[in-house]
């Protein structure tokens, strides 16, 4: 399949309220394509790997703009760049998690137009994928990923059902961790689900990787005070600094009284098709002192049940090292 | 090689002899058809440094084709097409982004600065552009203008920079001659931290 450098013919909508948009996508199903900052966007379409037949832009809809306090936190509208979390004083204050992954995405022009929606609903990163294959994330029936010579250093440790990929995103785990709330609407009502259960595993539904449907628009995304102004700690390695998506990333947040961890949220992205919430460690801290010797203690519990393909069994140490930095809570 | 027929001057000279639309629906299949009603109005009036053009834009045409191929403003490059480059990097609203990453449409309500527009009205450089021929920053030049517009952008929102702070701030500008020491000195000669 040859590479297009420009894009295909189509037809392209600009409506400025969330009822409207919904009712366009409503109509065009899945012909219709729900575009924020773009920028997982213009490479299928240029690529002819996704054929939408119109693009549906939501950034005239102000009512999913800024980011303000509620009563129990803050909101987050759908369409408040990533360059915004990393400067606005209500993410950098509170809840720095989220800035910090934030400022870790792609490159800086890339944050200046990309969406926090659009972060937390960008498509997988395999390349067997992105080329166009007819994989089983295609709706085909087969994986070109998980075959003896697939290249596979990027793909999962965890969970994998036929599909290797894991998820791209960097600000996902940290909202897993932080208990966000994700706001969908579909035009006449709304729906809110958990940043855990807005992230789907190929096990449940392989061609999408959130719960999100034709018609519905994620709109906003709350963030509860319960964890606002706790211990975080955020890593993301990537081959490099710039523009590239992680091997292994972790988010953590933590309550810790007099030296003891009281509760905490241990996050990881990139080792599979979801955040993965590593809910042993949090177990297992609950209780104790943060420091080295629990780090120790407990890192190794994150990757059991790992099963690693022909080309990421570095992605195991990685992990447990990355767990045993949050947990100690430095690099 | 013919100094008459260099690609610049044939990609200006196409859009001057007005042949610009044709070419373009010719090599780029923009044809109109098999649009759905409704979808946004193709004739746009938008601003360009500093002035207003009125273009007509197919609804999925990128800034970068524009800018390029509509209005003759060849001084944003195509390197990647892909937001994986940065020579394409343009101001919308003051804010650096991909010109080949960004619809025109999107830009409509915004002003757009170019490298074009960057020089003063008796035609002064604009201090950045100065600075990097001080400090003979670019190498072949292919990266140049959008590491001068990231600069810009910068240098609008922090005017004297960190070494670190610029590196970061242009850390999503490639170069493919490794002149980036180079490019950062000039950033530093035009906050004024070099002499
Ligand atoms: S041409 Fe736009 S980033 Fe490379
Ligand atoms: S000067 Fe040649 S690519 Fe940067």
């Amino acid at each position: 399949m040859s590479s297009h450098d420009v894009m295909p013919d189509m037809g392209l909508y600009q409506p400025v309220t969330v009822e409207d948009a919904a009712g366009i996508a409503r109509q065009f199903s899945t012909r219709g394509w729900l575009v924020g900052g773009g920028q997982d966007t213009y490479g299928w379409l240029k690529d002819r790997a996704k054929r939408p037949e119109v693009l549906i832009d939501l950034k005239g809809i102000e009512s999913m703009r800024g980011i303000r306090e509620t009563a129990d936190g803050i909101e987050i509208g759908a369409l408040v760049t990533l360059t915004e979390l990393t400067t606005n004083s209500l993410i950098t204050g509170r809840y720095s998690l989220l800035a910090e992954a934030a400022g870790r995405v792609a490159s800086p022009q890339i944050r200046n137009v990309g969406t926090i929606a659009g972060n937390v609903a960008q498509d997988v990163r395999c390349w067997y994928y992105r080329r166009g294959l007819n994989c089983y994330r295609a709706g085909g029936n087969l994986c070109y990923a998980d075959t003896p010579e697939g290249m596979n250093r990027e793909h999962a440790l965890f969970n994998a059902s036929r599909c290797v990929a894991v998820t791209a995103s960097d600000t996902g785990p940290a909202l897993v961790a932080l208990e966000a709330q994700m706001v969908i609407h579909n035009g006449s009502s709304e729906r809110v689900v958990s940043a855990e259960n807005f992230f789907v595993g190929p096990n449940i539904d392989i061609t999408h990787t959130t719960v999100l449907r034709p018609g519905e628009i994620l709109t906003a995304v709350r963030i509860p005070a319960k964890w606002a102004n706790a211990e975080f700690y955020f890593e993301k390695v990537a081959d490099r600094n710039v523009w590239d998506f992680a091997l292994v990333s972790i988010s953590a947040a933590m309550r810790v009284n007099n030296g003891v961890i009281e509760e905490s949220r241990l996050v990881a992205g990139a080792v599979e098709a979801t955040p993965r919430r590593l809910d042993r460690i949090e177990q297992a801290i609950r209780g104790k002192a943060r420091n080295q010797q629990t780090a120790d203690e407990v890192a190794a519990l994150a990757i059991q049940g790992a099963r690693p393909l022909n080309f990421n069994h570095f992605k195991m140490p990685l992990l447990e090292n990355l767990v045993n930095r949050a947990v100690r809570g430095h690099a | 090689m013919n100094p008459k027929l260099t690609r610049r001057r044939f990609i200006k000279g196409v859009i001057a002899s007005g042949a610009a639309a044709a070419s373009t629906s010719l090599w780029y299949s923009v044809s109109g058809q098999n649009r759905p009603a409704g979808s946004v109005e193709r004739l746009l009036s938008i601003n360009v440094n500093g002035q207003v053009r009125r273009v007509d834009v197919s609804p999925q045409e990128t800034l970068a084709h524009t800018l390029r191929y509509k209005l003759g403003l060849t001084g944003t490059k195509l390197g990647c097409n892909r937001g994986e480059c940065g020579s394409c990097t343009v101001l919308a609203d003051d804010v650096n982004i991909y010109a080949c990453s960004t619809l025109t449409h999107e830009v409509k309500n915004k002003a757009v600065l170019t490298v074009e527009g960057l020089r003063a009205a008796d035609g002064t450089l604009h201090p950045v552009q100065a600075a990097f021929i001080e400090e003979l920053s670019p190498q072949c030049g292919f990266c140049t203008s959008g590491q001068i517009m990231s600069a810009v952008a910068l240098l609008n929102t922090n005017p004297r920079p960190t070494r670190e702070e610029a590196r970061q701030a242009l850390s999503g500008n490639l170069c493919r001659c490794g002149a980036y020491d180079h490019y950062l000195n000039g950033v530093m000669r035009a906050s004024g931290q070099l002499s």
